[in-house]
């Protein structure tokens, strides 16, 4: 098998002596080391992940593969075959202890040295866990890696009582999955809505009637401070009243996994604090993804995101300024999330917005709130309404498309579009 | 297994065979053919598996639904034969089919 493209000319693509060391195979990780060999890189990359199985995509583990409804095989991102194509040394069950940056050297946990000219860290992020007794007993589960979605998945079952702690995007994704196999579902949320770090209170109170309609219970303002249960879980205590749970799920938010570079001395701040090039403060060290704070310039400020769509194009940006390319990474931060028969794609950040456009008709289930700041289009959020989302993605995107008129706008990305 | 042959921009193609069942951007991301970027994974989100149907094949594929037909069009330079590789499912009836790649996923 070929690799993936003709390697370009440049000096650094063609340093057949040099390593690139990539700590973290997930999507962003993956990425990097494809962009790599895509643009010509000739010397040693290394990938290294801390898990059993080869990158995996992680957005099923909460949907379609918690649902029982793909196998395994569908969920790696890349073939076998891809790895040893583009002679990619993939390493699993490879744990970094430590960056020794004065040596230039990672050492894994079992010991071993690996040299490195640029290191990229796309370590990812880990769940929240709930400061609590008892909130690392058995049948309170988190979810991020495959081992967490099938030990949840065995459980999932007609007549469960589950209780989904956290009201954001994958505590209602466990919960609508939940609700379809038939679990007795109740979502316990710390805020007086569902989503509310991450859309208006209009998006929260159409998925908490869509929640309702498939007889997920909501709760709102619940603190949770314990839980019940020996071998078995039997409660969850809030501050207000005890439910009975067979099953808890939390997913309270993840935190970025930083100790690798702030034990380097590499300056962290919500995540590895890198610039618009991907670069920390050390100039043969990057990171990318979720471990990763960026300055975004279409946002004007910093920024951590844990996206799909953060990871891949990050990491892209950061492999090729690890060739020596100076590429800045400006994208608008896009995501979607199904639950049920709904699904919903966003586009933009929505904090500070002072109108919201509505498109379409939230009776039907297909609608679309365009939100605006002094008229400047700041993000979408689009349910069952994909046009709409990737009409506006395109306008944020190119901000001299944006007017405050929204029909306008959207026929000038067409025309654009068909020039 | 049906066969699927991909015509990259340059004109080149690349012929690979997969099992039925799966859907053609699967198929082509198992294969490594380059130009299909897919990164939402198949959910009809991204509109980054995009691909222009061969025109022979156009009619003998099953349509789009609603929410393929409008992601597409969003894609980059679409065309009536435009599709989202990941909304087409495998079968031996589409055994030969060629889709050609466009030059770049938006």
């Amino acid at each position: 098998m070929k690799p993936l493209l003709p390697p370009k000319r440049r000096s650094r693509r063609s340093a057949l002596r040099e390593t690139f060391v990539i700590v973290g195979a997930g999507q962003a990780g993956t990425q990097a080391a494809q962009t790599l060999r895509e643009h010509g890189f000739e010397g040693r990359v290394l990938l290294l992940g801390d898990e059993a199985q080869a990158p995996y995509q992680r957005p099923p583990l909460s949907k379609a593969f918690l649902a029982n409804g793909m196998s395994v095989d569908r969920l790696y991102l890349r073939p076998q075959s891809f790895y040893e194509a583009n002679d990619i040394h993939l390493q699993m069950h490879s744990p970094v202890d430590r960056i020794e940056r004065n040596a230039g050297r990672v050492v894994l946990s079992d010991g071993t040295r690996i040299g490195y000219d640029r290191l990229l860290l796309a370590t990812g992020s880990r769940p929240r866990v709930l400061d609590i007794a008892g909130a690392r007993g058995t049948g309170v589960h988190y979810l991020r890696t495959l081992q967490d979605s099938l030990s949840l998945r065995s459980k999932l079952a007609p007549g469960q009582r589950v209780a989904v702690v956290g009201g954001g995007y994958i505590g209602l994704e466990v919960a609508a999955t939940a609700a379809i196999a038939g679990a007795i579902v109740t979502v316990l949320e710390a805020e007086d809505r569902i989503m509310s770090r991450v859309t208006s209170a209009v998006v929260s109170d159409f998925f908490t009637a869509v929640h309702h309609r498939h007889g997920v219970a909501i709760e709102c303002n619940a603190r949770v401070v314990g839980f019940h249960g020996g071998e078995r879980l039997e409660a969850i205590v809030c501050d207000q009243r005890t439910l009975k749970a067979d099953i808890a799920v939390v997913g309270i938010g993840a935190q970025p996994s930083i100790e690798l570079a702030s034990a380097a001395g590499l300056p962290c701040d919500n995540g590895i604090a890198v610039d618009e090039y991907c670069r920390t403060a050390d100039p043969n060290i990057f990171a990318a993804g979720d471990c990763s704070n960026h300055y975004n310039a279409l946002l004007k400020r910093r920024i951590r995101l844990e996206s799909v769509q953060n990871a891949v194009d990050q990491a892209t940006v950061a492999a090729l300024n690890m060739l020596g390319d100076e590429c800045r990474y400006v994208e608008v931060p896009w995501f979607w999330s199904n639950q049920y028969e709904h699904k919903i794609q966003t586009a933009g950040s929505f904090s500070g917005f002072d109108h919201i456009e509505e498109r379409g008709n939230r009776d039907d289930g297909r609608f679309a709130l365009l939100y605006r700041k002094q008229g400047a289009l700041l993000a979408v959020d689009a349910v069952n309404m994909p046009g709409e989302y990737m009409s506006v993605r395109k306008q944020l995107k190119e901000p001299h498309l944006t007017r405050p008129d929204g029909i306008a706008s959207h026929a000038s990305a067409i025309q654009k579009q068909a020039a | 297994m049906p066969k699927v042959i991909f015509v990259h921009s340059n004109a080149t193609t690349t012929t690979i065979e997969a099992a039925t069942g799966l859907t053609v951007m699967e198929a082509a991301r198992d294969n490594n053919v380059p130009g299909i970027k897919a990164e939402c994974g198949g959910e009809c989100s991204c509109s980054t598996c995009h691909c222009y149907v061969d025109a022979p094949w156009a009619a003998r594929l099953p349509p789009k639904r609603a929410d393929e037909a409008s992601l597409v069009e969003f894609a980059w330079e679409p065309k009536d034969t435009s599709r989202l590789a990941c909304q087409i499912r495998l079968t031996d009836a589409l055994d030969g089919l060629v889709l050609h790649i466009p030059e770049r996923q938006l």
